[in-house]
Protein backbone atom coordinates (compact mmCIF):
# COMPACT_ATOMS: atom_id res chain seq x y z
CA UNK A 1 0.00 0.00 0.00
CA UNK A 2 1.12 3.64 -0.85
CA UNK A 3 2.60 5.14 2.57
CA UNK A 4 -0.61 7.91 1.70
CA UNK A 5 -3.24 5.74 1.67
CA UNK A 6 -2.34 4.03 4.64
CA UNK A 7 -2.17 7.66 6.57
CA UNK A 8 -5.80 8.35 5.04
CA UNK A 9 -6.91 4.30 6.34
CA UNK A 10 -5.52 4.64 9.56
CA UNK A 11 -5.70 8.54 10.73
CA UNK A 12 -8.31 8.52 13.16
CA UNK A 13 -6.34 6.12 14.92
CA UNK A 14 -3.36 7.90 14.90
CA UNK A 15 -5.34 10.90 16.09
CA UNK A 16 -6.67 9.02 19.35
CA UNK A 17 -3.49 7.63 20.49
CA UNK A 18 -1.80 11.28 19.97
CA UNK A 19 -4.41 12.66 21.85
CA UNK A 20 -3.65 10.00 24.20
CA UNK A 21 0.27 10.46 24.55
CA UNK A 22 -0.11 14.25 24.67
CA UNK A 23 -2.82 13.80 28.28
CA UNK A 24 -0.68 10.82 29.83
CA UNK A 25 2.47 12.94 29.10
CA UNK A 26 1.24 16.36 29.99
CA UNK A 27 -0.68 15.21 33.15
CA UNK A 28 2.72 13.39 34.21
CA UNK A 29 4.71 15.88 33.85
CA UNK A 30 1.89 18.57 35.81
CA UNK A 31 1.87 15.91 38.32
CA UNK A 32 5.40 15.93 39.00
CA UNK A 33 5.45 19.86 38.10
CA UNK A 34 3.30 20.28 41.23
CA UNK A 35 5.12 17.86 43.86
CA UNK A 36 8.82 18.57 42.72
CA UNK A 37 9.19 22.27 44.47
CA UNK A 38 8.79 20.64 47.57
CA UNK A 39 10.79 18.15 47.58
CA UNK A 40 13.43 20.41 45.85
CA UNK A 41 13.39 22.01 48.96
CA UNK A 42 14.08 19.84 51.33
CA UNK A 43 16.77 18.39 48.93
CA UNK A 44 18.55 21.40 49.39
CA UNK A 45 17.59 22.80 52.57
CA UNK A 46 16.83 20.00 54.99
CA UNK A 47 18.75 17.78 57.49
CA UNK A 48 20.19 15.18 55.46
CA UNK A 49 18.64 12.43 58.40
CA UNK A 50 15.55 13.92 56.64
CA UNK A 51 16.75 13.76 52.93
CA UNK A 52 17.75 9.74 53.18
CA UNK A 53 13.78 8.57 52.22
CA UNK A 54 13.99 11.14 49.63
CA UNK A 55 17.35 9.82 48.06
CA UNK A 56 16.53 6.37 48.56
CA UNK A 57 13.38 7.02 46.34
CA UNK A 58 15.40 9.15 43.88
CA UNK A 59 18.25 7.32 43.57
CA UNK A 60 15.49 4.28 42.47
CA UNK A 61 13.83 6.31 40.18
CA UNK A 62 17.13 6.89 38.71
CA UNK A 63 18.66 3.31 38.67
CA UNK A 64 15.48 0.91 37.39
CA UNK A 65 13.97 1.08 34.10
CA UNK A 66 10.74 2.65 33.44
CA UNK A 67 9.34 -0.17 31.98
CA UNK A 68 10.11 -2.33 35.35
CA UNK A 69 8.95 0.72 37.54
CA UNK A 70 5.66 0.61 35.21
CA UNK A 71 5.06 -3.46 35.90
CA UNK A 72 5.28 -3.20 39.65
CA UNK A 73 2.61 -1.37 39.96
CA UNK A 74 0.39 -2.28 37.17
CA UNK A 75 0.78 -5.64 37.83
CA UNK A 76 2.20 -5.91 41.37
CA UNK A 77 -0.45 -4.05 42.88
CA UNK A 78 -2.34 -7.43 41.55
CA UNK A 79 -0.25 -9.09 44.62
CA UNK A 80 -2.10 -6.71 47.05
CA UNK A 81 -5.62 -6.94 45.79
CA UNK A 82 -7.18 -7.73 48.94
CA UNK A 83 -6.07 -4.91 51.10
CA UNK A 84 -6.47 -2.54 47.93
CA UNK A 85 -10.11 -3.47 47.94
CA UNK A 86 -10.83 -2.94 51.41
CA UNK A 87 -9.21 0.61 50.70
CA UNK A 88 -11.25 1.07 48.18
CA UNK A 89 -8.02 1.97 45.96
CA UNK A 90 -8.31 -1.48 43.34
CA UNK A 91 -10.19 0.50 40.80
CA UNK A 92 -7.59 3.06 40.43
CA UNK A 93 -5.35 0.30 40.20
CA UNK A 94 -7.24 -1.88 37.25
CA UNK A 95 -6.95 0.82 34.92
CA UNK A 96 -3.70 0.71 33.74
CA UNK A 97 -4.02 4.13 32.47
CA UNK A 98 -3.93 5.50 36.14
CA UNK A 99 -1.41 3.08 36.49
CA UNK A 100 0.81 4.28 33.73
CA UNK A 101 0.40 7.91 34.93
CA UNK A 102 1.11 7.37 38.58
CA UNK A 103 4.10 5.31 37.44
CA UNK A 104 5.43 8.55 35.34
CA UNK A 105 4.54 10.66 37.41
CA UNK A 106 6.55 9.26 40.37
CA UNK A 107 9.55 8.61 37.71
CA UNK A 108 9.56 12.42 36.53
CA UNK A 109 9.06 13.57 40.05
CA UNK A 110 12.48 12.00 40.64
CA UNK A 111 13.99 13.40 37.81
CA UNK A 112 12.64 17.15 38.09
CA UNK A 113 13.14 17.34 41.91
CA UNK A 114 17.25 16.59 41.06
CA UNK A 115 16.98 19.27 38.26
CA UNK A 116 15.18 21.87 40.35
CA UNK A 117 17.41 21.36 43.23
CA UNK A 118 20.62 21.73 40.88
CA UNK A 119 18.27 25.82 40.35
CA UNK A 120 17.83 26.55 44.08
CA UNK A 121 21.35 25.54 44.21
CA UNK A 122 22.45 28.03 41.60
CA UNK A 123 20.36 30.95 43.10
CA UNK A 124 23.41 33.40 43.71
CA UNK A 125 23.56 34.06 47.63
CA UNK A 126 23.85 37.51 47.69
CA UNK A 127 20.15 37.91 46.22
CA UNK A 128 18.85 36.20 49.44
CA UNK A 129 20.36 38.20 51.35
CA UNK A 130 19.49 41.26 49.40
CA UNK A 131 16.13 40.24 50.14
CA UNK A 132 16.24 39.57 53.75
CA UNK A 133 18.31 43.04 54.30
CA UNK A 134 14.73 44.52 53.15
CA UNK A 135 12.99 42.65 56.00
CA UNK A 136 10.94 40.18 53.61
CA UNK A 137 10.14 37.43 55.28
CA UNK A 138 10.97 33.58 54.22
CA UNK A 139 7.75 32.73 52.41
CA UNK A 140 8.69 35.58 50.03
CA UNK A 141 11.79 35.34 49.60
CA UNK A 142 10.98 31.62 48.01
CA UNK A 143 8.01 33.24 45.93
CA UNK A 144 9.76 36.01 44.77
CA UNK A 145 13.64 35.19 44.60
CA UNK A 146 14.40 31.92 45.44
CA UNK A 147 11.92 30.15 42.60
CA UNK A 148 11.87 32.19 39.73
CA UNK A 149 15.85 32.41 39.71
CA UNK A 150 15.54 28.72 40.12
CA UNK A 151 13.22 28.05 37.00
CA UNK A 152 15.32 29.98 34.80
CA UNK A 153 18.14 27.89 36.01
CA UNK A 154 16.26 24.84 35.49
CA UNK A 155 14.44 25.29 32.61
CA UNK A 156 16.06 23.84 29.48
CA UNK A 157 16.92 20.69 31.92
CA UNK A 158 12.84 20.30 32.52
CA UNK A 159 12.19 20.97 29.24
CA UNK A 160 14.41 18.10 27.92
CA UNK A 161 12.49 15.64 31.24
CA UNK A 162 9.60 16.18 29.58
CA UNK A 163 10.85 15.29 26.15
CA UNK A 164 11.99 12.38 28.12
CA UNK A 165 8.79 12.11 29.60
CA UNK A 166 7.08 11.62 26.45
CA UNK A 167 9.53 9.25 24.64
CA UNK A 168 8.90 7.16 27.93
CA UNK A 169 4.96 7.40 27.59
CA UNK A 170 5.25 5.00 24.33
CA UNK A 171 5.98 2.13 27.24
CA UNK A 172 2.51 2.78 28.31
CA UNK A 173 1.57 0.53 25.03
CA UNK A 174 2.91 -2.31 26.75
CA UNK A 175 0.09 -2.48 29.77
CA UNK A 176 -2.68 -1.99 27.02
CA UNK A 177 -2.78 1.88 27.27
CA UNK A 178 -4.29 2.93 23.54
CA UNK A 179 -1.43 5.77 23.22
CA UNK A 180 0.25 6.53 19.87
CA UNK A 181 2.67 3.37 19.78
CA UNK A 182 -0.20 0.99 20.91
CA UNK A 183 -2.28 2.00 17.71
CA UNK A 184 0.68 2.02 15.54
CA UNK A 185 1.45 -1.79 16.83
CA UNK A 186 -2.45 -2.20 16.06
CA UNK A 187 -2.27 -1.04 12.29
CA UNK A 188 0.79 -2.86 11.91
CA UNK A 189 -0.36 -6.10 13.16
CA UNK A 190 -3.40 -6.10 11.08
CA UNK A 191 -1.86 -4.96 7.60
CA UNK A 192 1.85 -5.50 8.19
CA UNK A 193 2.25 -2.13 6.40
CA UNK A 194 5.91 -0.95 7.93
CA UNK A 195 5.12 2.74 6.65
CA UNK A 196 2.29 3.31 9.52
CA UNK A 197 5.64 3.28 11.89
CA UNK A 198 7.09 5.84 9.72
CA UNK A 199 4.34 7.99 10.21
CA UNK A 200 4.09 7.46 13.92
CA UNK A 201 8.12 8.64 14.16
CA UNK A 202 6.97 11.82 11.83
CA UNK A 203 4.18 11.85 14.65
CA UNK A 204 6.39 11.84 17.47
CA UNK A 205 9.50 14.08 15.65
CA UNK A 206 6.18 16.89 15.34
CA UNK A 207 5.41 16.39 18.57
CA UNK A 208 9.03 16.93 19.68
CA UNK A 209 9.52 19.93 17.73
CA UNK A 210 6.63 21.48 18.92
CA UNK A 211 6.99 21.33 22.47
CA UNK A 212 10.88 22.25 22.06
CA UNK A 213 9.57 25.38 20.07
CA UNK A 214 6.91 26.83 22.63
CA UNK A 215 9.61 25.83 25.49
CA UNK A 216 11.74 28.34 24.26
CA UNK A 217 8.97 31.03 23.95
CA UNK A 218 8.49 30.19 27.13
CA UNK A 219 12.08 30.50 28.15
CA UNK A 220 12.90 33.87 26.47
CA UNK A 221 9.42 35.23 28.05
CA UNK A 222 11.35 33.59 31.99
CA UNK A 223 14.55 35.82 30.87
CA UNK A 224 12.93 38.60 29.35
CA UNK A 225 15.03 41.18 32.12
CA UNK A 226 17.90 39.41 31.14
CA UNK A 227 17.41 39.52 27.04
CA UNK A 228 16.70 42.77 27.46
CA UNK A 229 19.56 43.95 29.23
CA UNK A 230 21.88 41.65 26.57
CA UNK A 231 20.28 43.47 22.91
CA UNK A 232 18.35 46.45 23.64
CA UNK A 233 15.73 46.71 21.03
CA UNK A 234 16.00 49.54 18.75
CA UNK A 235 14.79 52.92 19.93
CA UNK A 236 14.68 51.75 23.60
CA UNK A 237 16.39 54.08 25.67
CA UNK A 238 19.98 51.93 26.73
CA UNK A 239 20.31 51.41 30.33
CA UNK A 240 22.99 54.03 31.14
CA UNK A 241 19.89 56.69 29.45
CA UNK A 242 17.20 55.10 32.10
CA UNK A 243 19.46 56.03 34.96
CA UNK A 244 20.33 59.60 34.21
CA UNK B 1 9.77 -17.25 49.41
CA UNK B 2 13.21 -18.05 50.01
CA UNK B 3 12.24 -21.25 48.01
CA UNK B 4 10.36 -18.95 45.25
CA UNK B 5 14.18 -17.48 44.64
CA UNK B 6 15.97 -20.72 45.52
CA UNK B 7 18.51 -22.78 42.62
CA UNK B 8 17.45 -25.35 40.87
CA UNK B 9 13.78 -27.05 39.27
CA UNK B 10 12.05 -25.39 42.53
CA UNK B 11 12.92 -21.97 42.35
CA UNK B 12 13.70 -19.19 39.94
CA UNK B 13 16.64 -17.79 40.91
CA UNK B 14 18.85 -19.91 38.28
CA UNK B 15 16.47 -18.36 35.58
CA UNK B 16 16.49 -15.11 36.40
CA UNK B 17 19.97 -14.79 36.63
CA UNK B 18 20.58 -16.38 33.13
CA UNK B 19 18.04 -13.46 32.36
CA UNK B 20 20.69 -11.38 33.95
CA UNK B 21 23.42 -13.01 32.00
CA UNK B 22 21.56 -11.74 28.94
CA UNK B 23 20.91 -8.38 29.87
CA UNK B 24 24.47 -7.94 30.37
CA UNK B 25 25.83 -9.49 27.08
CA UNK B 26 23.17 -7.43 25.10
CA UNK B 27 24.77 -3.75 26.99
CA UNK B 28 28.22 -4.89 26.86
CA UNK B 29 28.03 -5.79 22.75
CA UNK B 30 25.95 -2.74 22.53
CA UNK B 31 28.33 -0.61 24.00
CA UNK B 32 30.93 -0.65 21.02
CA UNK B 33 28.26 -0.53 18.48
CA UNK B 34 27.22 2.76 19.75
CA UNK B 35 30.37 3.97 20.37
CA UNK B 36 31.89 3.59 16.81
CA UNK B 37 28.61 4.94 15.67
CA UNK B 38 28.61 8.04 17.87
CA UNK B 39 32.38 8.75 16.27
CA UNK B 40 31.37 8.46 13.14
CA UNK B 41 28.19 10.73 13.77
CA UNK B 42 30.43 12.73 15.30
CA UNK B 43 32.83 13.26 12.63
CA UNK B 44 30.11 13.52 10.15
CA UNK B 45 28.73 16.54 12.20
CA UNK B 46 32.10 17.86 12.44
CA UNK B 47 33.13 17.14 8.63
CA UNK B 48 34.15 19.90 6.09
CA UNK B 49 30.77 18.60 3.79
CA UNK B 50 27.53 20.17 3.92
CA UNK B 51 25.94 16.90 2.82
CA UNK B 52 27.73 14.77 5.51
CA UNK B 53 26.75 18.05 8.29
CA UNK B 54 23.38 17.44 7.71
CA UNK B 55 23.47 13.59 7.48
CA UNK B 56 24.82 13.63 11.22
CA UNK B 57 22.59 16.31 12.09
CA UNK B 58 19.32 14.39 10.97
CA UNK B 59 20.39 10.72 12.26
CA UNK B 60 21.56 12.66 15.96
CA UNK B 61 17.86 14.62 15.74
CA UNK B 62 15.42 11.82 14.57
CA UNK B 63 17.39 9.32 17.01
CA UNK B 64 17.12 11.60 20.15
CA UNK B 65 13.41 12.78 19.26
CA UNK B 66 12.00 8.60 18.91
CA UNK B 67 10.75 6.85 21.96
CA UNK B 68 13.25 3.93 22.06
CA UNK B 69 10.68 1.47 21.99
CA UNK B 70 9.58 2.72 18.48
CA UNK B 71 13.13 2.87 17.07
CA UNK B 72 13.18 -1.33 18.79
CA UNK B 73 10.14 -2.13 16.61
CA UNK B 74 11.39 -0.62 13.50
CA UNK B 75 14.46 -1.93 13.79
CA UNK B 76 12.86 -5.25 14.73
CA UNK B 77 9.93 -5.45 12.13
CA UNK B 78 11.64 -3.39 9.14
CA UNK B 79 14.84 -5.22 9.22
CA UNK B 80 13.43 -8.28 9.25
CA UNK B 81 10.92 -7.79 6.62
CA UNK B 82 13.89 -5.74 4.82
CA UNK B 83 16.12 -9.05 5.32
CA UNK B 84 13.57 -11.27 4.09
CA UNK B 85 12.71 -9.14 1.12
CA UNK B 86 16.52 -9.58 -0.01
CA UNK B 87 16.33 -13.12 0.71
CA UNK B 88 13.78 -13.99 -1.43
CA UNK B 89 15.58 -11.88 -4.19
CA UNK B 90 18.57 -13.82 -3.97
CA UNK B 91 16.86 -17.06 -3.47
CA UNK B 92 12.84 -17.20 -4.18
CA UNK B 93 13.06 -20.71 -2.31
CA UNK B 94 14.81 -19.65 1.11
CA UNK B 95 12.30 -20.15 4.29
CA UNK B 96 11.37 -16.95 5.78
CA UNK B 97 13.57 -16.21 8.98
CA UNK B 98 13.03 -13.88 11.53
CA UNK B 99 15.57 -11.20 12.53
CA UNK B 100 17.01 -12.49 16.17
CA UNK B 101 15.41 -10.16 18.54
CA UNK B 102 19.42 -9.53 20.18
CA UNK B 103 20.69 -8.25 17.46
CA UNK B 104 17.61 -6.22 16.81
CA UNK B 105 18.21 -4.91 20.51
CA UNK B 106 21.91 -4.69 19.42
CA UNK B 107 21.28 -2.45 16.44
CA UNK B 108 17.89 -0.27 18.38
CA UNK B 109 19.66 0.32 20.96
CA UNK B 110 23.30 0.78 19.14
CA UNK B 111 21.53 3.85 17.18
CA UNK B 112 20.17 5.22 20.26
CA UNK B 113 23.62 5.19 21.92
CA UNK B 114 25.30 6.72 19.08
CA UNK B 115 23.08 9.60 18.56
CA UNK B 116 23.36 10.75 22.13
CA UNK B 117 26.70 9.57 22.44
CA UNK B 118 28.02 11.80 19.12
CA UNK B 119 26.55 15.06 21.14
CA UNK B 120 28.77 14.17 23.91
CA UNK B 121 32.08 13.35 21.96
CA UNK B 122 31.26 16.81 19.87
CA UNK B 123 30.96 18.43 23.04
CA UNK B 124 34.77 16.99 24.11
CA UNK B 125 35.85 17.58 21.23
CA UNK B 126 35.11 20.99 20.99
CA UNK B 127 36.48 21.93 24.57
CA UNK B 128 40.16 20.60 23.80
CA UNK B 129 42.47 23.08 23.93
CA UNK B 130 43.02 23.93 20.12
CA UNK B 131 46.84 25.10 20.42
CA UNK B 132 47.81 21.77 21.43
CA UNK B 133 46.65 20.26 17.72
CA UNK B 134 48.87 23.71 16.25
CA UNK B 135 51.49 22.71 18.53
CA UNK B 136 51.30 19.10 17.02
CA UNK B 137 51.28 20.94 13.60
CA UNK B 138 54.13 22.92 14.11
CA UNK B 139 56.19 19.97 15.07
CA UNK B 140 55.02 18.17 11.71
CA UNK B 141 52.54 15.41 12.88
CA UNK B 142 50.18 14.16 10.50
CA UNK B 143 46.53 14.79 11.62
CA UNK B 144 46.11 11.11 12.31
CA UNK B 145 49.04 11.37 14.37
CA UNK B 146 47.70 14.16 16.47
CA UNK B 147 44.42 12.70 16.83
CA UNK B 148 45.55 9.45 18.22
CA UNK B 149 48.28 11.41 20.76
CA UNK B 150 46.78 14.27 21.27
CA UNK B 151 43.63 14.66 20.85
CA UNK B 152 41.80 11.12 21.70
CA UNK B 153 43.59 10.72 24.99
CA UNK B 154 41.87 14.20 26.01
CA UNK B 155 39.12 13.24 24.00
CA UNK B 156 38.17 10.10 26.83
CA UNK B 157 38.62 12.41 29.97
CA UNK B 158 36.07 15.06 28.76
CA UNK B 159 33.64 12.73 27.48
CA UNK B 160 33.69 10.37 30.02
CA UNK B 161 30.79 12.05 32.12
CA UNK B 162 28.63 12.07 29.49
CA UNK B 163 29.49 8.40 28.33
CA UNK B 164 29.17 7.16 31.37
CA UNK B 165 25.14 8.26 32.17
CA UNK B 166 24.31 6.99 28.61
CA UNK B 167 25.89 3.71 29.63
CA UNK B 168 23.36 3.55 32.48
CA UNK B 169 20.45 4.71 29.91
CA UNK B 170 20.91 1.84 28.22
CA UNK B 171 21.17 -0.59 30.80
CA UNK B 172 17.93 0.33 31.64
CA UNK B 173 17.19 0.61 27.93
CA UNK B 174 17.94 -2.68 27.71
CA UNK B 175 14.73 -4.16 29.39
CA UNK B 176 12.58 -2.97 26.47
CA UNK B 177 14.42 -6.22 24.15
CA UNK B 178 11.46 -7.76 27.02
CA UNK B 179 8.66 -6.62 24.52
CA UNK B 180 10.01 -8.33 21.56
CA UNK B 181 10.78 -11.66 23.51
CA UNK B 182 14.86 -11.95 24.32
CA UNK B 183 14.36 -14.01 27.36
CA UNK B 184 16.24 -11.11 29.42
CA UNK B 185 15.79 -10.38 32.89
CA UNK B 186 13.13 -8.68 32.59
CA UNK B 187 11.10 -11.28 30.18
CA UNK B 188 12.23 -13.70 32.88
CA UNK B 189 10.77 -12.16 36.00
CA UNK B 190 7.57 -11.82 33.74
CA UNK B 191 7.50 -15.83 33.32
CA UNK B 192 8.26 -16.64 36.91
CA UNK B 193 4.92 -13.81 37.78
CA UNK B 194 2.82 -15.72 35.36
CA UNK B 195 3.70 -19.08 37.22
CA UNK B 196 3.93 -17.99 40.69
CA UNK B 197 1.07 -15.41 39.99
CA UNK B 198 3.91 -13.27 42.80
CA UNK B 199 4.36 -9.89 40.56
CA UNK B 200 5.23 -7.43 43.26
CA UNK B 201 7.80 -9.77 44.59
CA UNK B 202 9.55 -10.92 41.83
CA UNK B 203 9.07 -7.56 39.99
CA UNK B 204 10.61 -5.79 42.73
CA UNK B 205 13.51 -8.19 42.57
CA UNK B 206 14.20 -6.90 38.70
CA UNK B 207 14.27 -3.72 39.93
CA UNK B 208 16.31 -4.50 42.74
CA UNK B 209 19.06 -6.06 40.22
CA UNK B 210 18.69 -3.08 37.87
CA UNK B 211 19.07 -0.99 40.88
CA UNK B 212 22.40 -2.83 41.75
CA UNK B 213 23.59 -2.77 38.33
CA UNK B 214 23.72 0.90 38.24
CA UNK B 215 24.84 1.77 41.72
CA UNK B 216 27.83 -0.52 40.40
CA UNK B 217 28.68 1.12 37.06
CA UNK B 218 28.21 4.50 39.11
CA UNK B 219 31.30 3.33 41.21
CA UNK B 220 33.45 1.54 38.68
CA UNK B 221 32.67 4.92 36.07
CA UNK B 222 33.88 7.31 39.43
CA UNK B 223 36.88 5.01 39.42
CA UNK B 224 37.04 5.15 35.69
CA UNK B 225 36.91 9.03 36.07
CA UNK B 226 39.45 9.25 38.25
CA UNK B 227 41.98 7.80 36.35
CA UNK B 228 41.20 9.59 33.33
CA UNK B 229 42.13 12.69 35.60
CA UNK B 230 45.11 11.59 37.25
CA UNK B 231 47.39 13.79 34.77
CA UNK B 232 45.41 16.97 35.71
CA UNK B 233 46.61 19.69 37.85
CA UNK B 234 44.43 20.81 40.00
CA UNK B 235 43.92 24.92 41.14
Amino acid sequence: MHPIETLLDSWPKLLDGTLMTLKLTLMGALIAGLLSPGFALIRSHASPLAQAPLRLYISFMRGTPILAQLFLIFYGSGQFRPVLQEWGLWNFFRDPFNCALLAFALNSTAYQTEILRGGIQGVAHGEIEAARAIGMNRLKILRRVVFPHAYRIAWPALGNEVILLMKASALASVVTVFDLMAQTRRVFSRSFDFSVYLWAALIYLCLTAAFVLVWRLAERRLGRHILARQQPRPGAPTPRETQA
Amino acid sequence: MLELLSYGDTGWGDEILRGLAITIQLAIVTLPVGLCLGFMAAFASMSRYRALRALGFGYTTLMRGLPEILTLFVVYNGVGLLWNMLLKWWNPDAPGSDFSPFWAGVVALGMVFGAFACEVLRGAFNSLDHGQAEAGRAIGMTRAKIFRRIQLPQLWRFALPGLGNLWINMLKDTALVSIIALNDLMRMTSVAVGVTKQPFTFYLLACLLYWAMCILSELVLARMEKHANRGVRRA
